[in-house]
């Protein structure tokens, strides 16, 4: 077997002949590949790096190759990860087919499902949009209406869903429908796929704080699915439900944990870190003018030096091929709470140039700041808000008793 | 750097827990405090500790030690934690013997090291002359005379300092009183002529003292490390003493907690257990997220200790970043500790207000959150 030495003197070599130069750079928003049918590339560089990544199967590194992952143990992830990293690699793929359906399809799906869906994941080729928030349904999540009646061969499939991310641009959905109104709520929920372009289905961007509709209403209207579309049990749909709301937390945690590490450097951009933007727009050199701020800019760094420590010591302390537990609630809601922070401290250390919303006077990257401020304020409320995963954290870690159960089913 | 224990660290946390709950719970403090008792610790299980070998924990072999690394040091520490063990372990083991390792010729090393590691030396670190810690405000002088130095000033919150037979002295041998250029370290006799302590008896029940020196005779070769620049290896055994300080906050902070978890787990008001009620819940959870950083950024800054490779700057802002975080997250649990238990909390009989009171002298000790997180921003270049 080969050494992990040997590993990432390889990969360090295979990096270098192949991660286009303009894809060492920062992200721009623009940018950002998200694949799928209709995937635009605003840089072609992002379209060959792509394929070059999914070759290999590292857009998703630790998946088997059998469907097209990389095959790579826990450890030579960690290095690829770090040598990514050490060139300022940008992402290559950017998927929630990757974050949060592609593992719990792996753990669930059917050998079917997977030879079907997984290797389209780590090619970009389906774009994927995740059907669970309803108007009446958000931290109650379980409480959900959307209905699915078997007929034949078929689910018809009638309700709604909302926040429903990207509805607009997807290709495909991962969808919790009801399957029995007759049992205690989280007993009749399923957990089915199905295509977006189906007959029946309409899509309604939401216009945001932030002036960007990344989220939609979503409209199923007597939409047929081929009953084989069901993963796991039927109204068994809860368990893989609240599985990938693991992996989704454990995403939205690594906005903190982006956020700490662009505040450690990386760009030369004015925005790049707190203090470096205190001191180009408050005109400070050496040491920060305001003591509160700086103060403040120091504590803010502290914790998320402390934060990063804690997701890596949660990947070293998970066992090889375990996926994250509990402690991802405790990491999704200090993750996306520091995030928060970042954005309000970058506000206040810039001031009023730090507060346009279009037009003259302020630069791209200032305005697009103002943007991620608002955008920024989601991060505590999508994949459960951080009252919840405080009532996970409870329950789940610390064994307390559950505030719920008396409440009405 | 790993930031998991190895399966020795593991071993030693373990047998380390089983014998500070066994030979040293709470209730030893209380009764040093109670009894008035003069030493302020345990003698006899100060010995079990000395041959337990931790003494000697991260002292090299050659010098009599065990070679274990701070990750070593630190899993013992804490556990003392844990149950507020009063020893000499801080003062001569973290601190004497890291400043000896350091800073001493190999004379000295040869000469203090074997006696420290067998327990037959204590040693104190007499450093602060203000009430905040301020390592570099030195007045206490060093004049040089024909024969060695002159020492003269005032000295307060020493730790050990009433028991120590050993004392290291920050002092300054040339440039102003802030100046880091220009400080010295010197070792002495504490009853060499001219040296007056008074021991001073703080909330948390540990050991403490003020000192005078007066016109204190030393010849040459008590120099301690580089004359007229003292400064960065005395920082840099701050900088292990604040790690160590923050493993031993570490343990005290947890054993508070578990103490919240299980009222929370058996008191009942209104028909029901209060760990139902969210208004708590919330305040554990923030709580436990708190402590899982604060396991985290121990963890990184022991490790930082056995890495060779690290740079003391590098171990300076990993000390900061631990001591920092652990100042504030205990200052926090701490409180908390008294308020979840209600009443409770506020007797004398109950034993979370050791911890309040251990909490308050941890955190200032070498330096408060505040102080650090300015060293961390000066660190950073802001």
């Amino acid at each position: 077997m080969q050494s992990l030495k040997d590993f990432q003197e390889d990969t360090r070599a295979w990096l270098e002949e192949n991660c286009p130069q303009s894809m060492r750079t920062a992200m721009v928003q623009e940018e950002i590949v998200w694949g799928g049918r209709n995937a635009e590339f605003a840089n072609p560089d992002s379209k060959l790096w792509l394929q070059r990544m999914a070759e290999k199967g590292w857009t998703c590194p630790t998946w088997p190759t059998e469907y097209g992952g990389g095959g790579l143990d826990k450890e030579q992830a960690i290095i690829l990860s770090e040598e990514l990293a050490r060139i300022n690699a940008r992402s290559a793929l950017s998927s929630f087919g990757i974050s949060m359906l592609g593992p719990v399809l792996l753990e669930y799906g059917n050998q079917q499902q997977k030879m079907e869906h997984i290797p389209k994941i780590v090619r970009g080729e389906i774009r994927w949009c995740q059907g669970y928030s309803e108007p009446s349904s958000g931290s109650d999540l379980a409480s959900l209406g959307t209905k699915a009646e078997l007929q034949g061969d078929y689910y018809l499939i009638n309700g709604s869903k909302v926040w429903t991310s990207y509805a607009d641009k997807a290709d495909w959905i991962f969808c919790l429908v009801r399957t029995d109104n007759e049992v205690p709520k989280h007993s009749g929920i399923s957990f089915i796929l199905f295509d977006m372009a189906s007959e029946g289905i309409s899509t309604k961007p939401i216009q945001l704080i932030s002036g960007s509709s990344p989220f939609c209403e979503t409209f199923f209207d007597d939409v047929k699915v081929p009953a084989s579309n069901l993963v796991g049990r039927l109204n068994e749909g809860w368990t893989i439900a609240k599985r990938l709301l693991q992996h989704e937390r454990t995403m939205i945690s690594g906005f903190g944990l982006a956020a700490g590490q662009s505040d450690r450097g990386g760009t030369t951009s004015t925005v790049a870190s707190l203090e470096g933007a205190a001191k180009h727009y408050r005109g400070d050199s050496a040491k920060l003018s305001d003591p509160v701020l700086r103060d403040q800019i120091a504590r803010f760094k502290i914790d998320s030096e402390a934060f990063a420590f804690t997701s890596r010591r949660s990947v070293e302390e998970s066992k090889q091929g375990q996926g994250p537990n509990a402690t991802s609630s405790m990491l999704k809601n200090y993750g996306c709470e520091l995030n928060k922070r970042r954005y309000e401290l970058m506000l206040q250390a810039i001031g009023s140039q730090g507060l346009g919303w279009e037009g003259e006077g302020f630069s791209d990257e200032e305005l697009q700041l103002t943007r991620e401020w608002l955008r920024s304020k989601a991060n505590s409320i999508e994949g459960g808000t951080s009252e919840v995963q405080l009532n996970v954290i409870a329950k789940r870690v610390l064994g307390l008793p559950d505030i719920l159960s008396l409440a009405k089913k | 750097m790993t930031l998991v224990l190895s399966e020795d660290q593991q071993l030693l946390k373990d047998s380390a827990k089983g014998f500070c709950q066994q030979n040293s719970p709470v209730s030893v403090l209380r009764r040093l405090r109670d009894s008035k008792d003069e030493t302020g610790f345990d003698q006899d299980l100060w010995k079990q500790m000395i041959e337990l070998g931790w003494a000697g924990m991260a002292v090299p072999e050659a010098y009599g030690g065990f070679d274990f690394g701070f990750g070593g040091l630190g899993v013992v520490l804490e556990e003392t934690g844990r149950t507020l063990v009063s020893s000499p372990l801080i003062s001569t083991v973290l601190i004497a013997a890291t400043a000896i390792r350091e800073l001493a010729s190999d004379a000295q090393k040869q000469e203090l090291l074997p006696k420290l590691v067998a327990g037959e030396l204590l040693f104190a670190l007499a450093l602060d002359e203000q009430t905040t810690h301020s390592p570099h405000k030195i007045s206490t002088m060093a004049k040089k005379t024909d024969r060695g130095y002159s020492i003269s000033g005032a000295k307060t919150f020493v730790l050990d300092g009433h028991v120590a037979d050993k004392l290291i002295v920050v002092a300054r041998t040339s440039g102003e009183r802030d100046d880091e250029k220009g400080i010295s370290l010197f070792l002495l006799d504490a009853d060499a002529e001219g040296v007056s302590i008074t021991r001073t008896l703080m909330v948390d029940s540990r050991n403490s003292a003020n000192m005078q020196f007066s016109q204190v005779r030393v010849s040459e070769d008590a120099l301690l490390g580089e004359l007229d620049n003292g400064f960065p290896g005395l920082d840099k055994v701050l900088d292990v003493a604040r790690i160590g300080i923050a493993a031993e906050m570490l343990g005290s902070m947890q054993a508070v907690f578990e103490s919240i978890l299980a009222y929370l787990k058996q008191r009942e008001q209104f028909g029901v257990l209060i760990g139902s009620f969210q208004g708590l819940q919330h305040r554990a959870a923030e709580m436990y997220s708190e402590i899982e950083l604060c396991k985290s950024a121990v963890r990184a800054a022991l490790s930082g200790l056995d890495d060779a490779d690290k740079t003391q700057a590098e171990i300076a802002e990993l000390a900061s970043i631990a001591k920092a975080k652990l100042s504030e997250v205990f200052f926090l649990v701490s409180n908390e500790g008294i308020q979840m238990h209600g009443g409770v909390g506020m007797t004398d009989e109950f034993d979370v207000g050791f911890f309040i009171k251990r909490a308050r002298v941890a955190q200032q000790f070498l330096g408060d959150a505040v102080f650090h997180r300015d060293r961390y921003a000066t660190l950073n270049g802001f």
